[in-house]
């Protein structure tokens, strides 16, 4: 790995629009490519901040997703607000566990993993580290790629919110709790895009 | 390019142009502060939302279910449980429920909470609605100022939960009667209000709770009297069978009926709290009792019949009831006396009583004895009288009877004890004894073996008649047809007798008009008599004279 050699080194910096190679001291006369006039940053700007960003909204919003009700269901056997952690509960302890792990993965395990392995990711490029840059990059192609998996809940819940209204039989309305699980999907989604994963494999200068 | 002066120019020249970016990216910190806002706001409203923690405790948690189980006020939900759990003493259930916040001014002190149930009763059928959702816990709010978060819950809903406008009144009574609470309260045969609430008091006596509704209320008036209509009241009057009853529920789950007492000079202007609660209506409408007497009689008779209950009887009115039967031994005789005690209220003497009080005579007890003295004197007696030979029940009646033999009279005993005079229906039962006896002595057996025989003669006899008699009458009847039959053919138009007979009347018939002619004749020609008989001469005569010829 360290054979190979970095574009710094060589002076060069990447159009990511159209792939031309510039050098770097042309681009302090004029950052647009040459070819095809797109901006050329050497590294995402501001990457770490905006990551950092959005990853403490998503954590933010995490919480009050937890706390509130997803979902109202009312019918002939009274009315029930349910939250995400309660209906796992629920769905546990009468039998379905395989319908509990499921919704388990998509809305906890998934969330929680983003926030630790954005977290880890920033925290790692914040001091430089060199630690194990392979094995975090293929992290970070995880964490892209399981972010929009989390809306499952939230098409859960609008699925049933649509399909079940049965006046006085049964009724099922979304409640605060999924805007804000979907603002956390959201969020931790353009929080792990604003990220530039070339960071990790930068060296201190 | 050369190194060293690439640092150089890096450092003079983006300069300006990073800092112009710098502060464009950074506004996705808006982003978490937003987050955060929301966040805090919804902590904010939550908090200022939240209600406050009540604990309830009950003796049983059925159906209780942790975040499901409702708290409702007026059938709206304001709460719902959020723990329940045991008590330290494992006696009760605690639980715990959150209420919404415009429900914390309904926690006052004696703020009722109940578990809502299936609940079938006589009159209502309520909480079907738990049957599907589960119970949820009612509650009814207190008049109290005190707050309070700890309570204990009732075991039974509260009948009137929340109701209407109306009044609360007390009634007391010695017995309840058989009245179930929600039990309706009639005025007038409509219903107007219900038992709320059934209490025994600690001196033993019971305590109705009554709500009678707005507009009704004022029905209730300090003469107002409530009895009990519990079952069916039937009587047997001198005007012939009456059964009465409120309602068909009032006899199941019994009932309360008031009205308008009679009427006496009790103008206050608020309706009291506290009602007395009769036994029935003729007890309610009756002129106060006052208070009663005690009176005491020894009689020297067996007295089965009279029970405690028993009327007391003085000239035909009933002034009041036996309340003991006591066996007593008096040493003097070795005998067994009846001893009976009765109160006896002087005021439903009505007008006599009110005579009597206008002469002072029923000042004081003292007094009061001293004029029964005077009525003993003039022959005031204790009577037991058979109140229905049905049914054996004896009554007491304190009547006048001159005839009977003088009797000591003590007016400082207390209770007062009256002289009395054996019942005559004790002597009724003698005669119809001795009426038994005389039957008992007839010679029965004697009298039915001699009618017997004579039956059995007469038997013999009328066989008799059957074989000997009737054969010979019925052989005589028909000769005597047989007589009357020929009798019949000789009468008959056609017999030859018959003809013969008629010519021969036919016959005779003419001879006697030829001899009348003959007669005319010489009455008109005597001559002829003597010279025969004269051509006829005078055509002139009528023709019915000469018309007859002669044959």
């Amino acid at each position: 790995m360290t054979a190979l050699r970095r574009s710094v080194e060589l002076g060069l910096s990447l159009c990511r629009t159209c792939g031309l190679a510039v050098s770097r001291a042309s681009l302090k006369v004029d950052r647009r490519c040459p070819r095809c006039q797109s901006r050329i940053e050497h590294r995402t700007p501001f990457s770490t901040e905006i990551t950092l960003a959005l990853l403490i909204a998503g954590i933010v919003f995490y919480i009050p997703a937890n706390l509130l009700p997803v979902m109202h269901t009312s019918g002939l056997l009274g009315e029930a607000d349910s939250t995400i952690l309660g209906g796992i509960l629920e769905f546990w302890r009468s039998g379905d566990w395989d319908i509990a792990l499921l919704i388990f993965i998509a809305s906890v395990a998934v969330p929680f993993t983003k926030f630790i392995a954005i977290g880890l990711l920033l925290l790692t490029v914040r001091n430089n580290s060199r630690w194990q840059q392979h094995q975090r990059t293929v992290l970070y192609r995880i964490v892209e790629f399981i972010g929009y998996w989390s809306m499952l809940d939230v098409i859960v819940v609008a699925l049933t919110a649509a399909l079940m209204q049965f006046q006085v039989l049964g009724a099922a309305e979304p409640r605060a709790g999924i805007a804000f699980f979907c603002a956390v999907v959201v969020v931790t989604m353009l929080s792990a895009l604003s990220f530039d994963p070339r960071l990790i494999w930068d060296r201190p200068a | 390019m050369s190194a060293p002066p690439t640092p150089a120019s890096e450092e003079e020249l983006p300069t300006p142009a990073v800092q112009n970016r710098r502060w464009i990216p950074r506004l996705v910190w808006v982003v978490p502060i937003v987050a955060a806002l929301i966040g805090i706001s919804l902590l904010i409203r939550n908090l200022e939302n939240a209600g406050p923690r009540i604990t309830i405790s009950f003796l049983s948690g059925e159906g209780v279910q942790v975040g499901k189980t409702l708290v409702k006020y007026r059938d709206v939900s304001v709460g719902r449980v959020s723990a329940v759990r045991l008590s330290a003493d494992h006696q009760t259930v605690l639980v715990s429920a959150d209420l919404s916040k415009d429900a914390a001014s309904l926690l006052k002190a004696d703020t009722q909470f109940w578990i809502v149930r299936p609940r079938i009763g006589v009159g209502t059928v309520s909480g079907l609605d738990t049957l599907l959702s589960g119970v949820y816990i009612g509650m009814k709010t207190g008049a109290a100022t005190r707050r309070e978060r700890q309570f204990v819950g009732l075991e039974n809903p509260p009948a009137l939960s929340h109701g209407p406008h109306g009044h609360e009144l007390q009634l007391h009574a010695a017995r309840a009667g058989s009245l179930a609470i929600g039990a309706p309260v009639y005025f007038r045969q409509f219903q107007v209000g219900h038992v709320i609430d059934e209490n025994l008091l600690p001196d033993g006596s019971t305590r109705v709770t009554v709500f009678v509704e707005a507009p009704y209320d004022g029905f209730v008036k300090p003469v107002t009297r409530f009895w009990n209509v519990s079952g069916i009241d039937v009587r047997l009057g001198a005007d012939g069978l009456n059964v009465q009853t409120e309602s068909l529920a009032a006899v199941i789950a019994g009932g309360l009926a008031f009205d308008d007492g009679p009427i006496e000079a009790v103008p206050a202007a608020d309706i009291p709290g506290d009602f007395t609660l009769y036994k029935n209506e003729t007890e309610a409408m009756a002129p106060p009792d006052g208070d009663p007497r005690y009176i005491r009689m020894r009689f020297a008779q067996a007295l089965r019949g009279l029970e405690p209950g028993a009327p007391v009887e003085f000239v035909g009115v009933n002034i009041g009831s036996v309340i003991a039967v006591d066996l007593g031994y008096a040493r003097q005789d070795k005998s067994f006396p009846v001893i009976v005690t009765a109160k006896v209220y002087p005021r439903r003497m009505g007008q006599a009583y009110d005579a009597l009080a206008a002469q002072g005579k029923t000042e004081s007890e003292a007094t009061l004895a001293t004029f029964v003295g005077t009525l003993v004197h003039r022959g005031l007696r204790a009577q037991p009288r058979s109140a229905s030979l049905l049914t054996g029940k004896l009554y007491i009646a304190l009547d006048f009877l001159p005839a009977s033999p003088r009797a000591a009279f003590d007016a400082s005993i207390r209770p007062l004890e009256l002289p009395t005079v054996n019942g005559t229906f004790q002597e009724l039962e003698a005669n119809i004894g001795r009426l038994v006896e005389k039957v008992n002595d007839l010679p029965l057996e004697q009298i039915v073996a001699d009618l017997h025989t004579d039956l059995k003669d007469l038997h013999e006899s009328l066989n008799e008649l059957h074989t000997q008699v009737l054969p010979n009458a019925v052989d005589t009847l028909s000769a005597l047809h047989r007589t009357l039959d020929s009798a019949d053919r000789t009468l008959d138009v056609e017999s030859p007798l018959q003809r013969s007979l008629t010519e021969t009347l036919s016959e005779s018939r003419n001879t006697l008009q030829a001899v009348r002619e003959l007669a005319d004749y010489l009455d008109r020609h005597p001559d002829a008599l003597l010279r025969g008989r004269r051509p006829q001469k005078m055509p002139e005569r009528p023709a019915s004279l000469s018309s007859d010829a002669r044959p």
